[in-house]
């Protein structure tokens, strides 16, 4: 009795862990794909899949038969001990010692190719040609899979990057250095209007921004802060702050009033206490919000695409245009997917617990 | 003797007197100036310069981050230097005013504006029209051939994307539950998260990827590879009304299954064991416990994560843009507002979709503001 229900919890172990394998795997599939083909060589992605870099057996040409004219091609063919149609080579026939032939091209060209099933993939063509292609703005030139010599304008990636940086960080900064003021402010310190503002913020957590698109964009087209990093700081700021406030104000408004009232005592002014004591006691906070708008300005494409377009180019933006110009080559986008991703997933992997703390507690955003 | 000497020293300290408030409200007037004009060129060079990219990316950061900062602590010092109660009577201002005044700018008095543009014509002048004309653009929104089809797809994305992300979350936390490798689990299936949505546009393209029929040529997509493997023809999935949509929502899906698995993975973990354990006792096998304690005790949590990611599959762009744009009938509201804004250039029809947008998250915002206000005692 006691053994069999051993056994039973061993097997559901055993089936609970392999469905998750599964779909684990299936997970991860696609990432890896993307993140192989982006080392291969641009010729061979077209030539075969991303997982013929797997060992594996595969038919290798190890000759090839050139019929002489003597042979009638529409009838009967005997060569290497058999007869077969032009047809049937032209399927391809496997020999009884395992080597196979198969008609190549059309009838006049009288060629025959003798191929083995053989291990193959153990020595791969990998390379950092793609990367190099995509970061930098060289000129490059390749052949296509037609043949043809193609001359173009590297992408300029490493450009691009450099400029979600300078998008990213203070644009993350900016928001929590207000928000922490706000939620302070409405945590600790009584002024009229205290209960306006703050339903404001409730109510306007959810509001989609493409609201303030079309109106957003008028003025910046006013003010001339079209292309402009202040520009999109800004619009980042506005459409991170509700969030930011919300959450800092959850956190701050429930830390011990004593606390506050002894820095007072000790004459402490606002000021000094929300940099010397509110911001320190915050950290695990502003650690979630900071990894959540981190993540959503660099990955954002939307907002990049409004307000900063062509002329300050940043990742998602380059990502997606080499989408839209040049979507079969494989080798740019793929090597440019992995550049974009590059820094969300060390954060991730970095600082996972906040990490998450922060993408479910900014899931609620507008 | 003794009388001009109180006499200078009164005038002296008229004169100190009169220095200091003069002093004071000068340098509290010059400080803020020489800052806002410092920023100001900083501005300028960082809008014109054509230094080496690097430069102006470091200099950006530093003005950015350096410059808010320094502006709320001279607000802060010219607040405290003011004379008597009116410092501190000014100085909430100080601490919510710019966070209320740029959420006014950005979010909240943009609905109205939005709305306003709504009833006007392309280019945002005049109003569209007399009388019920005036509803125009409402009239395309609702009733338009090209936004109806938005409204199946986004029906499609939302109830389609929900619950396969739910279901999955809720099959895999459960499952993690139950395996010492939990947490290596979950974080293969919450990876995607980071993964920005025209990068997930690029890997999926991937998979999907078409080469057509020829001599020599290769399918190099593993759905095309796969499904040749099994005997099938491959299939160009991006261009298969209406399969397509399907093709897509699973992107998001994979993106957004490991939100649904952690919200509610947490909650599983929060069922009292004693509760599971006496259902067990009482001859209740895994799956009826599952059914009767399990799912009535996270419903709470599987109806939160559910609206959230209706909502965010509501406004779903990113993944639209990048894969198709919108074509072959995959095109959705939030793509539609950027075509009708960006391409053809009418912002009255684009903000009456974005107020179609908002009318579909209202019930929420109003649920968020019951919530609050339940909550209110310890505001």
């Amino acid at each position: 009795m006691a053994a069999g229900t051993k056994g039973q919890k061993h097997r559901s172990t055993l089936v609970v862990n392999g469905v998750l394998i599964l779909i684990c795997c299936i997970w991860l599939l696609p990432t890896l794909g993307v993140f192989i083909t982006s080392f291969r060589d641009s010729q061979d992605i077209f030539n075969s899949g991303w997982w013929a870099v797997f060992p594996h057996k595969e038919d290798v040409e190890i000759g090839e038969i050139i019929l002489d004219d003597a042979v009638d091609v529409n009838g009967k063919i005997s060569v290497e001990g058999i007869t077969a149609t032009f047809e049937e080579l032209r399927e391809g026939i496997t020999l009884s010692d395992g080597r196979k032939l198969t008609w190549l091209g059309n009838k006049r060209t009288r060629k025959i190719v003798i191929s083995e099933q053989k291990w193959v993939g153990f020595t791969n063509n990998l390379t950092l040609e793609n990367y190099k292609d995509v970061i930098t703005g060289k000129e490059i030139t390749f052949t296509d899979a037609g043949g043809n010599e193609i001359l173009r304008r590297g992408n300029n990636l490493g450009a691009a990057f450099l400029n979600s940086i300078a998008v990213t960080v203070p644009a993350t900064i900016i928001p929590i250095l207000i928000a922490a003021f706000a939620a302070f402010g409405f945590s600790w310190l009584k002024f009229p209007g205290r209960d306006l503002f703050f339903t404001m913020i409730i109510a306007i957590l959810v509001v989609p921004l493409q609201i303030s698109l079309v109106p957003i964009l008028q003025d910046y087209t006013k003010l001339q802060l079209n292309g402009t990093f202040l520009g999109i700081w800004l619009a980042h700021t506005g459409f991170g702050l509700p969030l930011a406030t919300y959450l800092l104000f959850n956190y701050i408004s429930t830390l011990p009033r004593e606390l506050l009232e002894a820095a007072y005592i000790d004459g402490a002014t606002n000021f000094t206490i929300l940099f010397r004591l509110i911001l320190p006691l915050s950290v695990p906070s502003l650690a979630s919000f900071a990894i959540f708008q981190f993540l959503w300005v660099w990955n954002d494409y939307l907002v990049s695409l409004v307000f900063l377009g062509e002329k300050t180019r940043v990742i998602t933006y380059a990502l997606a245009s080499i989408v839209g110009e040049k979507g079969q080559d494989w080798h740019l986008l793929t090597s440019g997917a992995f550049v974009s991703m590059l820094l969300p997933m060390a954060v991730f992997f970095m600082l996972q617990r906040y990490f998450v703390r922060g993408m479910l507690a900014g899931s609620v955003k507008g | 003797m003794q009388v001009p000497h109180e006499k200078r020293s009164a005038f002296a300290g008229l004169i100190n007197w009169f220095t200091t408030i003069v002093g004071r409200i000068f340098i509290s007037l010059f400080t803020p100036a020489i800052t806002f004009f410092v920023l100001w060129r900083v501005f300028l060079f960082l809008r014109d310069s054509d230094a080496p990219q690097i430069i102006i990316v470091l200099v950006a950061i530093l003005w950015g981050v350096g410059g808010v900062a320094l502006l709320f602590v001279i607000s802060n010092w010219v607040v405290e230097q003011l004379p008597g109660n009116w410092g501190q009577r000014l100085q909430p201002f100080v601490f919510i005013g710019p966070a209320v005044v740029i959420m006014g700018w950005y979010l909240a008095i943009p609905v109205f504006r939005t709305l306003v543009l709504s009833f006007k014509g392309s280019l945002g002048q005049d109003w569209i029209g007399k009388g019920w004309a005036i509803f125009d653009n409402y009239k395309f929104a609702f009733t338009n051939r090209i936004m109806l089809e938005t409204f199946r797809n986004n029906f499609l994305w939302m109830v389609l994307g929900t619950s396969l992300s739910v279901g999955f979350g809720l099959l895999i936390a459960v499952l993690a539950d139950r395996s010492k490798f939990e947490s290596i689990y979950k974080s293969i299936i919450f990876m995607p998260m980071a993964i920005s949505f025209v990068g997930a546009g690029v890997i999926w393209k991937f998979v999907y990827t078409y080469r057509g029929k020829g001599v020599g040529i290769q399918e190099i997509g593993l759905l095309n590879a796969i499904v040749l493997a099994l005997g099938g023809e491959s299939q160009p999935w991006l261009n298969l009304p209406p399969w397509n949509n399907l093709f897509l929502i699973i992107i998001m899906v994979w993106l957004q299954t490991g939100f649904a698995m952690v919200v509610i993975s947490s909650a599983i973990k929060g069922i009292p064991a004693e509760l599971l354990e006496a259902a067990r006792i009482d001859g209740a096998n895994e799956v009826q416990a599952f059914f009767k304690i399990t799912i009535p005790y996270i419903k709470g949590t599987l109806i939160t994560v559910s609206t959230t990611i209706i909502i965010f599959s509501l406004k779903l762009f990113d993944i639209v843009r990048v894969m198709t744009g919108g074509n072959n009938g995959t095109n959705v509201i939030a793509n539609e507002f950027y075509l009708q804004r960006f391409t053809y250039g009418n912002t009255g029809r684009a903000s009456a979709i974005a107020i179609v947008l908002l009318i579909a998250v209202i019930p929420v915002i109003i649920n968020n503001l019951r919530e609050f206000n339940k909550d209110r005692r310890a505001f």
